[in-house]
């Protein structure tokens, strides 16, 4: 039920342009309102987001320690797992979210006998998200091709090395075949695995579809059936010069993936797909374990009622006395 | 969980045909049925009045009706709004889960049981569906489709089964690539239970005895005193060594906090004789305190403001009494409370110094804001520097291996010094597998308020995957002690380790030290600190 | 052809439905949890599960003792005892097997004396039944010993330490005296 209405929104995501560039030529609603709406959205979106994350104090100090601390000086320290310094923060950070350092954690395992499927599927989860993850930031930074003259020559480079096997014409980039593959098996994973599966929720259906769509309307476009690149290129342009123009025979195709698009940016500032944003904000991982070390100021930090020394004293000083337990008053 | 038992199940016949699929629900739609044994009892209303909390009452999770007051709605809605707005790691942790299921098998509870509301995953969605449902703008379009949920009492009852289910361990925190931490759900989670009064005694009782006594069992001062003079009868008696500590002294250099477990409960008492043994021999100039005589905070399980409550007195004391530093014993949620709040809380600690071990000179450069220090660091310093004369030997008899308490590991990071400190105490020592110790370490399942005996079978249930790890040592290397440094564990891992692996005992690493210190003036020793024979009686193999 | 040469050769895949049988019994998708993490320590139950059916099943067919099944058995309840089900469902693991037995030989059972093999084995599987009932108790009973030793533990402790308990001592007179007194009864 929560997949399927997930599918269908993303085949009425699907749907809206193509009827809408087919039967209605609304290319210039599709080519200009609907990507400068995306982005305004998807940037004041991102911004709300993090400024309400922002507001909310970090009123305590909580790193998870995952390796020993920083303590005397011929103990070892594990300073990427249990960092005391700013550096050691940054260190940490990177790992996690560049190579998903406690994602990883989980592959490390002995088995019992010989690998299954589902076991294996924690370490495969690692593998999965890192190709999906990466292949997603190599495809985004290709794309700079379509923004920018003359090409710059990193996205040269990269579109050579991404493309370094050599297959085809057009030559196939890894990342494309990457990106489908892991969208497909954190979506297989997603509803083979029983536990999984039970927690699994339309927002976690429809993002993977929406990103199965992007990549498979863009794979089409490069590989089966082509579109006006260079149209595509002046449309592009155009949006962002401020001076937007749709050319002619662009393709339906196009502004598919185009709306997908759009979709997804206009999508994320509300999703769960902020994590990309939220992992900065981790009070568990982006703080150093110095607690000892440097006083925390937790900024709404109230007075309390405590029970004091004197009122202690005053319930039990003859008990005390009786013991020759020292007091304050006689 | 299947348990309702209708009588046509045990007809003979259909006994083995009986379908074992449960109904293929939604976790929504099941509401928690609560079975003896499987949860706490109230908290006494005498004890929530005396501590000024809301709504005391007579009441039983069993009931129907819970007398929760009449706006209670308002109550826990304002109540997340106003953490929501507090708590950044609150916020962020109901935005960020992207339900990938990496942390699901590494609860112990689920693990033991399999109930699957005890994932993490799943025990944060029980909040966050309601965030969803009132806060978020999505969850009150898409409703169920996007997991969100109005909040009705159930959700409320549900919400006091599980987070009474968990012990706040932050394994699976671990393992979250966001950092999603369990431990923090739960807090906040019990902080809204205790707005509408729904407490359990375990943890209320200790906290009320706490504020009032200043320790968790209501020992008053001058019986506090004659406890020490059982302990340090009973030290004369098996070392030959008179000992005599001093309580609430000014002017003492150190400060020394433990939790009341270790001077009153078996077998915390053996480690409590090894700390006065330890600072006897140095000749330590410190002191114990009848006020702050509980280094345990079961705050901690109740609400922030209750740690900040309780936590005060430790401060305060080590003003009034104008020690330089403080050494705190081996516990385990104390030492979050001391490491991770007690600084933000209660300092800046300015009248105290930076602690500065007077027998080694070694400065805490790891402590120096906070001013208080983890006896392992304390004594494992002691033996880098030979400052400590030991024969490990006396321990022989012990195959010894060493559980790491979630809270120092997992929250501080202590790893080496315990293990630096065991291994020059004693021969045989012997880890258990990689994946459940250290950061990886599996929780005793009696911690953050459910060590108590209504929740045996499901503390027994929890506890497996622990006891699992050490039967396996204890089959393979013959290991018959399981070291730990909390007072929770010494206390819960006990009755674990009777069930699961009988032949296994429990100790705290400074009862290994008593063991192994020799001390000036000692008389020969023939028993252990616990009384018992050094050697083993021929003929008498303890080892498998 | 002997039952449990028959039951031999189809060891693996009475084991596996048997297996899956008993997942079954827990919470939505713990089976598949039970089922698919190898790791002994990350999946105790599983591997207890595991470790149990095959202990049984080759008792069953090496014609092993009675005591060994039991050991695996006792081990397996123990688990049981303190997981979230009725009395019988925490022991029905076995009859499960008999149905198993009876569902996947249903043509074997049919040949010349093996309906006869099958009654004994089956009446030894039901003594294991019983054995399991007894461990259950047994666990079931530790548990609540467990609660009431807790609960002594803490108040002798307290009697103790408020010095309102007299105990003896090994080096009591009085005892001495009694020693005494019985050696000159003897």
């Amino acid at each position: 039920m929560k997949l399927l209405v997930a599918f269908i929104s993303v085949l009425v995501l699907v749907a809206i342009p193509y009827l809408g560039i087919t039967y209605a030529g609304m290319s210039s609603v599709f080519g200009i309102i609907v990507p400068y709406a995306a982005v305004i959205i998807f940037i004041l979106g991102f911004v709300y987001r993090i400024i309400k994350w922002a507001r909310s104090p970090v009123p305590f100090r909580i790193p998870t320690t995952c390796g020993q601390e920083k303590s005397l000086p011929w103990i070892k320290q594990n300073k990427l797992d249990n960092p005391s310094s700013t550096t050691g923060v940054v260190g940490r950070m990177v790992l996690e979210v560049l190579f998903f350092r406690s994602l990883f954690r989980n592959t490390k395992t002995e088995l019992r006998d010989g690998p299954s499927l589902a076991y294996a599927s924690s370490g495969w989860l690692w593998l999965a998200a890192i190709a999906f993850h990466w292949s997603f930031l190599i495809i985004l930074i290709r794309h700079f091709r379509l923004f920018s003259v003359p090409v710059p020559y990193f996205i040269n480079v990269l579109e050579n090395v991404d493309g370094f096997l050599q297959i085809g014409i057009p030559t196939l980039y890894i990342t494309d075949v990457l990106l489908l593959a892991a969208v497909l098996y954190l979506f297989i994973r997603r509803i083979a695995i029983p536990q999984v599966r039970y927690i699994s929720l339309v927002s976690d259906y429809f993002p993977l579809f929406l990103i199965f769509g992007i990549g498979l309307t863009g794979v089409l476009m490069r590989y089966f059936y082509r579109v006006n690149v260079i149209g595509v290129k002046e449309l592009v342009m155009g949006l962002i010069a401020l001076k937007p123009n749709v050319p002619a025979d662009i393709g339906s195709l196009f502004f598919i993936h185009l709306f997908l698009i759009s979709a997804l940016f206009a999508y994320l500032p509300f999703s769960k797909l902020m994590h990309m944003g939220g992992v900065f904000f981790s009070p568990t991982r982006n703080l150093a374990n110095n607690n000892r070390m440097v006083r925390h100021i937790n900024p709404w930090n109230y007075p309390v009622h405590v029970h004091t020394y004197a009122e202690y004293e005053d319930d039990f000083r003859d008990k005390m006395k009786s013991v020759g337990l020292p007091v304050e008053k006689e | 969980m299947p348990n309702e038992s209708k009588s046509d199940e045990l007809k003979q016949d259909e006994l083995v045909k009986i379908d074992y699929k449960p109904p293929k629900k939604d976790w929504m739609d099941t509401p928690v049925h609560f079975r003896h044994g499987t949860y706490i009892y109230p908290a006494k209303a005498k004890n929530l009045t005396y501590l000024g909390l809301p709504n005391p009452r007579e009441w039983s999770p069993a009931d129907e009706d819970w007398k929760l007051p009449d706006n209670w709605k308002d109550i826990i809605l304002n109540g997340m709004k106003e953490r929501l707005d507090k708590y950044r790691s609150f916020k962020v942790f109901m935005d960020i889960c992207v339900r990938c299921g990496a942390c699901a098998d590494k609860c112990h509870f689920f693990i033991g049981g399999g109930d699957p509301k005890n994932m993490p995953v799943l025990r944060a969605e029980l909040i966050r569906s309601v965030y969803k449902g009132n806060f978020t703008a999505a969850g009150k379009i898409l409703g169920r489709l996007n997991g969100a949920r109005g909040l009705t009492k159930d959700v409320i009852k549900e919400w006091f089964y599980y987070f009474y289910q968990c012990t706040e361990c932050r394994r699976c925190s671990v393992f979250c690539p966001y950092g999603i931490d369990t431990a923090e759900i739960t807090m906040m989670g019990r902080e809204l239970l205790t707005l509408l009064g729904c407490n359990v005694n375990w943890v209320i009782e200790p906290v009320a005895n706490c504020y009032r006594t200043g320790n968790h069992l209501g020992i008053q001062p001058h019986a506090l005193k004659d406890m020490f003079e059982m302990l340090l009868d009973d030290i004369q008696d098996r070392t030959g060594v008179k000992i005599e500590p001093t309580f609430n002294r000014k002017g003492a250099e150190i400060l020394f906090v433990t939790p009341s477990a270790d001077y009153f409960a078996d077998p915390g008492i053996y480690t409590c004789m090894g700390y006065l043994m330890l600072f006897h021999e140095l000749g330590l100039d410190y002191t114990w305190s009848t006020y702050a005589s509980e280094g345990g905070n079961f705050g901690l399980f109740t609400s922030h403001e209750m740690i900040k409550r309780l936590n005060a007195k430790i401060y305060a004391e080590a003003k009034r009494l104008g020690v330089k530093w403080i050494i705190g014993g081996e516990c385990g949620h104390m030492w979050r409370v001391m490491h991770q709040y007690m600084d933000t809380m209660n300092g800046p600690a300015d009248f105290l110094e930076e602690p500065v071990s007077p027998i080694t000179g070694t400065r805490f450069e790891n402590a120096k804001s906070t001013k208080m220090v983890h006896i392992t660091e304390f004594t494992a310093d002691l033996i880098k520097n030979n400052k400590l004369k030991l024969d490990p030997g006396r321990n022989d008899k012990l195959r010894i291996t060493f559980h790491d308490s979630c809270n120092p590991a997992r929250a501080m990071g202590i790893l080496e010094e315990p293990r630096y400190i065991i291994k020059n105490v004693c021969n045989n020592f012997f880890e258990m597998p990689e994946n459940t110790i250290r950061e990886q370490t599996f929780c005793c399942a009696g911690g953050a308020g459910l060590g108590t005996d209504e929740m045996m079978e499901i503390r027994m249930r929890g506890g497996m995957p622990r006891a699992n790890a050490v039967k396996h040592v204890h089959d393979k290397h013959g290991v018959n002690r399981l070291t730990c440094m909390c007072a929770i564990d010494r206390a819960t891992l006990s009755t674990l380790m009777e069930y699961w692996v009988p032949d296994v005992k429990v100790t705290g690493i400074h009862e290994l030290v008593a063991n192994a210190l020799v001390m000036k003036g000692e008389k020969e020793r023939v028993v252990d600190i616990r009384g018992e024979a050094l050697k083993e009686k021929k003929g008498e193999d303890n080892v498998r | 052809m002997k039952l449990i040469n028959i039951l031999s050769e189809k060891k693996e895949i009475v084991l596996k439905k048997w297996f899956d049988k008993i997942a079954a019994s827990y919470p939505v998708n713990a089976p598949s949890f039970l089922k698919n993490q190898k790791n002994q320590f990350a999946n105790p139950v599983g591997y207890t599960i595991e470790e149990t059916i095959e202990a049984v099943l080759d008792v069953l067919i090496n014609e092993g003792t009675d005591k060994k099944a039991q050991e695996f058995l006792d081990r397996f309840v123990q688990v049981r005892a303190v997981q979230d089900f009725t009395p019988s469902r925490a022991v029905d693991f076995l009859f499960m097997l008999k149905q198993l037995m009876k569902d996947e030989l249903k043509d074997e059972l049919q040949e010349k004396g093996m309906y006869e093999e099958f009654l004994l084995m089956e009446s030894r599987i039901d003594r294991m039944v019983l054995a399991s009932f007894e461990s259950y108790l047994k666990y079931r009973e530790k548990i609540y010993e467990l609660r009431v030793n807790e609960f002594k533990n803490m108040a002798f402790r307290l009697l103790e330490r408020a010095n309102l308990t007299f105990e003896f001592k090994d080096d009591d007179p009085a005892f001495e005296k009694d020693v005494s007194d019985s050696d000159n009864v003897k």
